[in-house]
């Protein structure tokens, strides 16, 4: 196996990792911000395993689409990301006494 | 969080989903020998009109999903408005934090500007621009401004949208002449990808920073008159109180 498909293997490894931690704890954890949480680090691994895909070896440059894509979608994680804590700001007015 | 057997099939559902997971990236990997995208996408990006590879997937391969993008962004910006006023502002900043974001948002400033210069030859762009103006923003935000530094609600208005408007009237603009939605003439693409990722930053930046105050700034909540100044005093407190409870 070549040297840019292990490191491939191994980034995208950990791209997977992360994700299934991200909805494992999405599932688990009841409060809000903490499902936030959960759904950026799914997001990572998605990002981590899309940068894994794009690598090509140390001699040839990255595939650029996939970056594009995780460029793309920082900015969509983090714009929704804000609007979901807006959301919870909202509820937390409505009902203050809830968790 | 409980141990029951419902918590046991997650994890077990999770494991399977990460084996079939695992299984599908090493076969994606190892699966095909020939070209890829890759080749093809670099081997057509002297025809973009600008030099490094990631910029001309962004704003000429995929313009459309840029485009996309910046609606997202917009679309994110008028929900979170519509939700409720800004938080209470910080409090000022103290004499060394002053001078010290004095120093800091003029800087950002000036390497987003860069950036986005640079996103034509090297890493860069109208994405880590407005990060940075974003950041600028944030900065400014954190050290007691309530506005954040952005104009009053009518200029917000056109800077949020002003990077989708610039992209589609651009790409209506290319229509009338004949080519397709963002199929730009080579000739002139360089300067097209410039007009739109400099709007582009500006709105990034904006609404990044708006959507830091979570809400229409308290300032520019109401519209600019004489009594502007009296009505901050009288909203303030009301706004402090709102958040404790």
């Amino acid at each position: 196996m070549s040297e840019a498909v292990l490191t491939q293997i191994l980034y995208g490894g950990v791209g997977i990792l992360l994700f299934l931690l991200g909805v494992w704890s999405f599932l688990i954890h009841a409060p809000l911000l903490r499902k936030l949480i959960a759904l950026n680090v799914m997001g990572a691994g998605v990002f981590h395993l899309l940068v894994a895909v794009a690598y090509r070896g140390l001699q040839a440059p990255p595939d650029p689409v996939p970056h594009a894509l995780v460029l793309t979608g920082i900015v969509v994680a983090v714009s929704a990301t804000a609007l979901a804590l807006a959301f919870g700001r909202r509820l937390e007015r409505e009902e203050p006494d809830d968790d | 969080m409980k141990s029951n057997p419902q918590t046991f099939l997650i994890a077990l559902l999770l494991a399977l989903v990460g084996v079939l997971l695992a299984w599908v990236f090493f076969g994606a990997l190892t699966g095909y020998q020939g070209d890829r995208l890759a080749t093809l996408a670099l081997s057509r990006v002297p025809d973009s009109g600008v030099s490094h590879p990631v910029t001309s997937v962004l704003l000429n391969y995929r313009a459309h999903d840029t485009l996309m993008e910046l609606a997202v962004l917009l679309a994110a910006l008028l929900g979170i408005w519509s939700l409720g006023p800004a938080a209470a502002p910080y409090q000022p900043a103290s004499l060394v934090l002053a001078s010290l974001v004095g120093w800091v948002v003029p800087m950002l400033i000036l390497v987003g500007g860069y950036l986005l210069w640079a996103g034509g030859h090297a890493p860069g762009g109208a994405f880590q621009a407005g990060a940075l103006l974003g950041a600028a923003g944030v900065t400014l935000a954190l050290s007691g401004k309530a506005n954040a530094g952005l104009p009053g609600e009518p200029g917000l208005r056109v800077l949020a949208a002003l990077g989708a408007l610039i992209f589609a009237l651009v790409g209506l603009a290319l229509m009338g002449l004949g080519r397709g939605f963002l199929t730009y003439p080579p000739a002139i693409a360089k300067w097209l990808i410039l007009l739109i990722e400099t709007g582009a930053t500006l709105s990034i930046g904006a609404t990044l920073a708006a959507a830091f105050l979570g809400g229409l700034p308290v300032a520019c909540a109401h519209p600019r008159t004489p009594f502007t100044l009296l009505r901050i005093r009288i909203v303030l407190p009301v706004a402090r109180a709102d958040t404790r409870t």
